[in-house]
């Protein structure tokens, strides 16, 4: 995963695409949520969001 | 030794290539071994094969390259919704849990793919990425016969680009110039295929043969309203009539409304000539495309060569008008233009372009496309009694006389020959012959044989030497990637009431001497058939040319309406067993369905999706 993270880091550097970061980051969480709340502990977290 | 192994994947038709010091070796489409068409999965079966093929364990490649960069695909994903949010949402909603799960990891995807192929591959490092119109344009300078070329490219998308012009000059190959997504000629045309009722990304062709049956009666309106496009041949599509960019159709109701006509649906509408007029209108705007992009680079560079790659230059009616023009001396098109040629455009790519290796060998580099698996007598005769076939073995000289003579006498045969063909066309490896000369040859291959749709026009093989006395082409064109007229003496030429006919009623009508493949205009698209690179082909044209002064030959895909083109000998055999071919000859071995046991005849027809 680190790999990944650098890779993707020297990604948007060089191609300086800075502000795709923070939309990626969001999915990323909304992304790990959803897989979380398969488990159900998470989904009240969910409920007060929306 | 260095070898590459390039990969194309999760798109649509999924292949594999190796090359060894530059050579190519051997490359594969996924869908020939899994048997579904336009495969887009990890082609594991392809990567064994060209692996096997080269004498090399997977651990033992130097490099393996995919043929496109995800991040950047991920890049004009992510850039593409916000341009057009709040639109869209569906299909973003659709694409991002695959992205986020799968594709934005693709590098540790393949590896883990390729380790369970060889669990002693274990250097990830060795993967590496090429850009997607890249590998097209690698695909098609490095392997052609050019030292110096202009290279063009163009297809549906990639990463960002849908169009692009490279410069290439010994193991030199520059891009500069590109057009971006969404403003693509390839959606442009896979747009009308939706619109007329068939399969994006397959029914392309289809779109192509039917556009000869109608007029171009749409073809200013099309060019007033869907696009601006420039006297250099550049564009910009008015993406108010379309929705692929967002959507999960690739047009709208405001396309619809423009043409005035809802999208065919082919389950329940018939094609009617409004559907040929359309096709022959976006055909038109297609070729006054590509001959705008290529006229303004002759006229910019004045570079003699030229290369193309990318799904359109498939389009061989496109190719045919460059080489009418007489725009650039010569013309290499690489045969596997689509995706899965992007493999073997990787690997060659990092040859030449990162590892810098020389380039000094100037001729056609792709062996005839013969790319593909071969078996020896061995496997063919133990296959052949495993599956109840009745066969007997001939000659090589035998094999030539004895299926001309049966050609002549209006026999279809199923010739499985050699390696198979890497690409979408069948050059006699994998192919199903027939005599052009009869009337109901196109009908009944369609209908009875092909099991499709009764407008596919067929192509012809003809002897290289005997090209010019029979259509009007006078250079190799070994890949059926161009298309030209029969010869004036060899047509006939039609009534005051033919020319009244329209649509599929011009089927009818004999056309040529050669009708089985005379397109309704005329025009055949033509493969050139030479001693070099196919003999046994070459051998069996000349034994026909003997017997009846004709030296051409139909030359079909051996394969039914919706399957991938037969790769083993099960295949053809199952093939030959569900349709009404006559006779399979498999290398040096024959079967005649007279004498096969009546009881393993199948039901072939509907085991394939239409497409």
């Amino acid at each position: 995963m680190i790999d990944f993270l650098k890779e993707f880091w020297e990604f948007l550097k060089e191609r300086k695409k800075y502000w795709l970061l923070p939309i990626i980051i969001v999915l990323a969480l909304f992304g790990a949520l959803i897989v979380l709340s398969q488990g159900s502990a998470v989904a009240p977290f969910i409920y007060t969001i929306f | 030794m260095t070898s590459i192994l390039g990969i194309s994947a999760f798109y649509h038709d999924s292949a594999a290539a190796l090359i060894k010091d530059g050579e190519i070796i051997a490359a594969a489409q996924e869908e020939r071994f899994t048997r579904i068409k336009h495969d887009p999965s990890y082609p594991a079966n392809a990567v064994t094969y060209v692996l096997k093929e080269s004498n090399l364990k997977l651990s033992e490649v130097n490099h393996i390259v995919f043929f496109e960069k995800p991040f950047l695909k991920f890049e004009r994903l992510l850039e593409t919704y916000m341009a057009f949010a709040p639109k869209g949402f569906k299909s973003f909603s659709l694409s991002m849990p695959i992205w986020l799960r799968e594709k934005l990891f693709q590098k540790k995807f393949l590896f883990e793919k390729l380790k369970s192929q060889d669990k002693n591959f274990n250097d990830i490092k060795k993967i590496k990425f090429s850009e997607h119109h890249y590998s097209h344009a690698a695909s098609a300078f490095y392997p052609s016969p050019f030292k110096e070329a202009i290279i063009l490219t163009l297809d549906g998308v990639g990463e960002w680009a849908t169009t692009t012009v490279a410069i290439g000059k010994e193991n030199k190959l520059e891009m500069i110039k590109e057009i971006h997504f969404p403003h693509s000629i390839g959606l442009l045309y896979s747009a009308f295929t939706y619109y007329t009722g068939f399969k994006v990304n397959s029914g392309e062709y289809k779109v192509m043969g039917l556009a000869p049956y109608g007029k171009p009666k749409y073809k200013d309106k099309i060019l007033k309203n869907l696009l601006d496009l420039k006297d250099d041949g550049s564009f910009k599509l008015n993406m108010k009539y379309f929705n692929y960019a967002t959507g999960l159709t690739m047009t709208n109701k405001k396309f619809s409304d423009l043409f005035g006509q809802p999208v065919r649906n082919p389950k329940k509408d018939l094609l009617t000539d409004f559907h040929m007029d359309m096709a022959s209108s976006i055909q038109a705007v297609t070729e006054e495309i590509v001959i705008k992009l290529v006229k303004d680079l002759q006229n910019k560079f004045k570079i003699k060569n030229l290369c193309l790659a990318g799904g359109v230059a498939l389009n061989c009616v496109a190719n045919g008008k460059i080489l009418k023009e007489k725009i650039f001396e010569n013309l290499w098109i690489q045969p596997a233009a689509g995706d899965a040629g992007g493999s073997l455009g990787a690997a060659l790519a990092y040859w030449y372009h990162e590892l810098n290796m020389p380039r000094d060998q100037y001729y056609d580099r792709m062996r005839g496309a013969y790319l593909g698996p071969k078996f020896n007598d061995q496997d063919i005769e133990q296959q052949l009694n495993s599956l109840n076939a009745k066969f007997s073995k001939k000659t090589a000289d035998e094999i030539s006389k004895e299926v001309a003579k049966e050609l002549s006498n209006n026999k279809t045969v199923g010739w499985f020959q050699g390696r198979m063909e890497f690409g979408p066309r069948a050059l006699g490896g994998r192919s199903i012959l027939a005599d052009p000369r009869s009337e109901k040859m196109q009908k009944e291959l369609n209908l009875k044989i092909k099991f499709r749709e009764s407008f596919r026009p067929f192509a012809p093989s003809i002897l290289r030497e005997d090209l010019k006395d029979w259509f009007d082409l006078d250079c190799d064109s070994p890949y059926m990637l161009l298309v030209s007229d029969v010869k004036k003496e060899k047509q006939i030429s039609m009534s005051e009431k033919d020319k009244k006919l329209f649509g599929i009623e011009k089927l009818n009508i004999k056309r040529s001497s050669i009708p089985a493949i005379t397109h309704v205009d005329y025009s055949a698209r033509i493969q050139t058939v030479h001693e070099d690179t196919n003999k046994k082909y070459y051998d069996l044209l000349k034994e026909f040319k003997k017997i009846t002064d004709c030296p051409v030959l139909v030359n079909t895909s051996f394969n039914v309406r919706g399957e991938p083109i037969v790769n083993s000998i099960s295949d053809a055999f199952n093939c030959f067993m569900g349709t009404n071919l006559d006779i399979l000859v498999i290398e040096n071995f024959v079967l005649y369905k007279n004498d096969q046991d009546k009881s393993i005849i199948k039901d072939y027809k509907d085991k394939f999706e239409l497409d």
